[in-house]
C-alpha cells in the first residue's frame, strides 16, 4: 500500500532523497500528501513553478489524486541541456 | 529520417555524424552543433551531471524534432543528448539537420538547440571542491525561445 514520490533537481536536496515511499490507505489529493511530508519539503513542492507528473503524465496540482501503486514526480524548472 | 536518443554514456560526435551523413544521402547540406562541457582556465567545475525524467524527457525531444520537421523541409534530423556524469571537454549534445537548402538546415538546428537548452526535461548540477550544486534556469534561455514564436 505505497505511493511513490520522486523529487527531481533541487527538490532532491530539499527532500534529502530522490525517492520516498508513503504508506497510504486511500487515494489522496496533494494537500493531504503534503501534510505527510517534512514542512520544508511540503512548502517546496507547493511552489507554483513546480510541475507534477502522475504516473509519467503531467497533471495540474489540483487534479492530483494518488494512492497505492501510483507515482508522483515533482519537477522543478528545468536547467537546460 | 529521424534519430532522437538519450546517451547514457559518452558518445563520439564524429562517428555519429559519419553515420548520419550516410543515411541522409539526398541532402544538399547538413548543419550540426556539438555542445561540450565547458573547459575554462581557472574553473573549479570538476564534473557536470545531467538528470532526466524518463517518461517525459525522450518523448519531449521526439516531439521537438517533429515540430522542426513540420516547419522546415528536412531530409534528416539527429538529436543525441547525454545524461549522467560528464567531465569538462566531453560532448553533451549533438544536433544535426539535413536539408535540400542550407537556410532550412541552419534554422532548424538553431531552433532545436534553443528548445533543448530551455524546454527539455533536464536538470543540471555542477561539482566543485564544495560539492554538488544545482544550476538554476537562465533568463537568456527564455529570451532565446522568443525568436521562434512563429514556429508552431
Amino acid at each position: 500500500m505505497a505511493l511513490t514520490l520522486l523529487f527531481l533537481g533541487k527538490l532532491e536536496d530539499v527532500a534529502g532523497t530522490a525517492e520516498l515511499s508513503l504508506d497510504v490507505a486511500e487515494k489522496m489529493a496533494l494537500p493531504a500528501i503534503a501534510e505527510r511530508l517534512d514542512p520544508d519539503l511540503a512548502v517546496a513542492i507547493a511552489s507554483p513553478d513546480i510541475r507534477i507528473a502522475q504516473n509519467g503524465s503531467l497533471v495540474a496540482a489540483s487534479d492530483v489524486l494518488a494512492g497505492d501503486g501510483d507515482e508522483l514526480a515533482f519537477l522543478p524548472p528545468v536547467s537546460g541541456g | 529520417m529521424r534519430d532522437v536518443r538519450l546517451a547514457l554514456t559518452s558518445f563520439d560526435p564524429q562517428d555519429e555524424m559519419r553515420v548520419f551523413s550516410d543515411r541522409c544521402g539526398d541532402a544538399g547540406g547538413i548543419v550540426s552543433f556539438t555542445g561540450l562541457v565547458r573547459e575554462e582556465a581557472g574553473s573549479e567545475v570538476e564534473a557536470l551531471e545531467l538528470r532526466h525524467f524518463e517518461p517525459l524527457t525522450l518523448p519531449g525531444m521526439t516531439d521537438l524534432a517533429a515540430r522542426a520537421e513540420a516547419h522546415w523541409p528536412l531530409t534528416g534530423t539527429l538529436v543525441i543528448h547525454r545524461v549522467g556524469v560528464m567531465e569538462p571537454g566531453e560532448p553533451i549534445v549533438l544536433v544535426a539537420c539535413a536539408a535540400r537548402h542550407r537556410r532550412d538546415a541552419f534554422e532548424a538546428a538553431d531552433f532545436l538547440m534553443d528548445h533543448l537548452k530551455s524546454r527539455a526535461w533536464f536538470w543540471k548540477r555542477e561539482k566543485t571542491a564544495n560539492g554538488w550544486r544545482w544550476i538554476e534556469p537562465r533568463e537568456a534561455d527564455h529570451s532565446d525561445l522568443e525568436r521562434w514564436s512563429a514556429v508552431l
